[in-house]
């Protein structure tokens, strides 16, 4: 009895495995499937009931006693689907869906992928029996009966058997419509015939509009998105396998527009975000190396303008400037200039406790800018006022932002102390190392405090 | 050479018996160098008293922790000297404000100045939202001693006084005691009764309150 249904492969942890481009519908819970007589099948009770574009699925669940196996019907072997009666008698029951299948001769469900089939109508002396799915479960019954129409309706079982003229994108070496046999433009059914080069101009034109036109019909409506996606999948997938087989022959007979080619795959690849598998094995992918070497090259110059440390975001922006039309992203700018530690470049990428990343040379030295700040700072106006990063910007040649990541560092090192007020943020040269705690009075003749008491004193 | 006169307004003290106005701040410099150190009232400012880093609570760790030593340091003094027993955090503080440099304190830190303070039992927060803090430049085993010997010296031994005499009476005025803060008072003479030294008992009011000595 339980050879009524076609079998269901399931995966281990329990969920169906789908055939080539079957997609999962609707699903409902705790329903049995009850045939019109009992000599058919015997009930199978209490499943998970899954309607894919291309099967019935019915699955024992978890807690069934008696192990049933999954079990599966056709949409090909659906005849008729009965619409749900509304009556006094269904408000007290659980919905019920009910649709006719047919049978074979043997007495099991007619499977159309089993060759059989071929020639085989439904009118020639097979039997159909009714079978009703009882939702015991909750469940949106009647949402599950809309889309089962719609899935037996669109057959995409059928598209299945001609998805070799399916891929209709312009890139992939289609085959084009077919070459007439008798000479002239056009072809004896009146469709325009592809002769000479305006043929192989007009092939690849026709090419190019279908293209477009499946385009446009994706985007227009989202169901029919969903089934063009499974086209642009196998376009990615075919680009995959393409560039894989590429790599992998070691002919050296591979002519240079091939390799050339098969780069600028890699590239269109990329700059829509798909990482090719190919450069896992290399530093990264070959894009961001040469990407990499030229930033840096590029880099030396802004760097010596602004006195050895360039804010990253400012790198970014002067890059993509120079750059023009192709646009880097700021994740390709960090992935660069990561990149440089791999390499013998005299730049690397710095980033400060406050968070901010700079540019700088490898040559750049902190102690340097330190000793310049300090004499900076024990100049009589700074003893008196202080610094700002300003004028620590303007004396060290360098921009303000950098400026105050360096009297940060330097205050973080004990060189400075900090002065907040409502007149801004300054820097002195720090004193309290010099104080004792115990004798606060005193001061010593040649130390930096008696040095900042003259300079404080003598102000006008 | 020139002088500034800056007028201080005071609003926080508690006692002040001997009626003080206070002096303003002057600033002397003679020949090229400024020796005198500036002053609030009587008390002599340290000279980085005038550096403005002093006045921002710094961040860096080493630098805070002798920033946070040199101003307990000065609490303390000046609270000595000036024998201020409370202070209010959000109330002026003379010591608090810097008018030559433009600088003050923020609240943030008086309250980590104070904080410090009170975590080595030098002061004592009088309330949850560390609004008030009471200021023990003597500990309060150091105000009980000072009892002691005032009770002594003056051969208090066996006699009877209330708490206002001892805040406020004639013999008090050459120690220390006088014009002490009412709830240290008491504290250490709790102290002091804990140790049997002497018993206080009720009076007809709380000023009334009396003191048995038996030293």
């Amino acid at each position: 009895m339980s050879n009524f249904f076609s079998k269901a492969e399931v995966t281990s942890s329990g969920r169906p495995v789908f055939l080539r481009n079957e997609v999962e519908c609707h699903l409902l819970s705790g329903v049995d499937l009850e045939p019109e007589d009992h000599h058919h099948f015997s009930p199978l009770k209490s499943g998970i009931f899954i309607l894919t574009t291309h099967r019935l699925l019915w699955l024992p669940s978890s807690s069934a006693t008696t192990p049933t196996s999954a079990s599966a019907i056709p949409l090909a072997a659906i005849s008729h689907i009965f619409s749900s009666q509304k009556s006094l008698k269904s408000v007290f029951h659980s919905p019920r869906i009910r649709f006719q299948v047919l049978v074979s001769p043997d007495g099991r469900v007619f499977d159309p992928g089993s060759g059989s089939g071929s020639g085989f109508s439904s009118g020639s002396g097979s039997r159909s029996v009714v079978v009703t799915a009882v939702v015991r479960g909750k469940g949106d019954c009647d949402g599950f009966l809309v889309k089962f129409w719609d899935s037996w309706r669109t057959r995409a079982w059928e598209s299945n058997e001609t998805s070799g003229s399916g891929s209709g994108t312009g890139l992939a070496s289609g085959s084009g419509a077919g070459t007439g046999t008798g000479g002239g433009l056009y072809s004896a059914d009146g469709s325009v015939r592809m002769v000479g080069v305006a043929g192989i101009l007009r092939k690849e034109q026709e090419m190019w509009e279908s293209t477009d036109k499946s385009l446009q019909d994706a985007f227009q409506d989202l169901n029919a998105l969903m089934s063009k996606a499974q086209e642009m999948v196998k376009l990615a997938e075919k680009m995959r396998q393409k560039l894989l087989s590429g790599t992998g022959s070691q002919t050296s007979g591979t002519n240079d527009e091939d390799m050339g080619s098969k780069e600028e795959i890699q590239d269109w690849l990329l700059s829509v975000g798909i990482i090719s598998p190919v450069t896992k094995e290399s530093a990264g992918a070959l894009y961001h190396q040469q990407l990499s070497r030229q930033l840096a090259d590029f880099v030396t110059t802004p760097l010596e303008r602004a006195g050895g440390m360039i804010n990253l975001i400012d790198a970014y922006c002067l890059f993509n400037r120079a750059r023009g039309t192709e646009l880097i992203s700021p994740d390709d700018m960090l992935q660069a200039c990561s990149l440089w530690e791999k390499f013998d470049v005299p730049v690397m990428l710095r980033k400060f406790d406050s968070g901010v990343m700079v540019i700088q040379n490898k040559s750049h030295s902190d102690e340097e800018v330190f000793a310049r700040i300090k004499s900076l700072v024990t100049k009589p106006e700074a003893l008196r006022n202080g610094i700002s990063p300003t004028d620590a910007a303007m004396t060290l040649g360098i921009a303000p932002a950098m400026a105050k990541e360096h009297l940060l560092t330097a205050e973080s090192k004990g060189l400075l102390c900090r002065d907040i007020s409502p007149d801004g943020f300054r820097f002195y040269i720090n004193l309290f190392p010099e104080i004792d705690p115990c004798n606060i009075y005193f001061v010593k003749d040649y130390g930096i405090c008696s040095t900042w008491i003259k300079a404080v004193s003598t102000s006008g | 050479m020139f002088g500034i006169e800056v007028i201080i307004l005071i609003s926080s003290l508690r006692f002040r018996l001997e009626a003080e106005n206070f002096s303003p701040i002057s600033i002397y410099c003679e020949g090229s160098t400024c020796r005198e150190m500036q002053k609030l009232g009587d008390f002599k400012l340290p000279h980085f008293f005038n550096y403005p880093p002093y006045f921002t609570l710094q961040p860096v760790r080493e630098t805070r922790e002798k920033q946070v030593q040199l101003w307990k340091e000065l609490i303390l003094d000046y609270c000595r000297t000036q024998k201020i027993f409370v202070i209010k955090l959000e109330e002026e503080f003379p010591l608090f404000s810097n008018s030559v440099i433009e600088r003050t304190l923020s609240h943030e830190a008086r309250e980590a100045f104070l904080s410090a303070l009170a975590a080595e039992g030098r002061a004592e927060w009088l309330d949850k939202g560390h609004r008030s803090c009471l200021i023990l430049w003597h500990r309060i085993q150091e105000w009980a001693d000072i009892i002691v010997n005032f009770v002594k010296d003056n051969g208090f031994e066996d006699s009877v006084m209330t708490v206002e005499e001892i805040r406020f009476g004639i013999e008090s005025r050459r120690t220390e005691l006088h014009g002490i803060d009412r709830t240290i008072l008491m504290r250490a003479l709790k102290l002091l009764e804990q140790k049997g030294k002497l018993a206080i008992f009720k009076g007809t009011s709380t000023d009334d309150e009396g003191i048995k000595f038996s030293v």
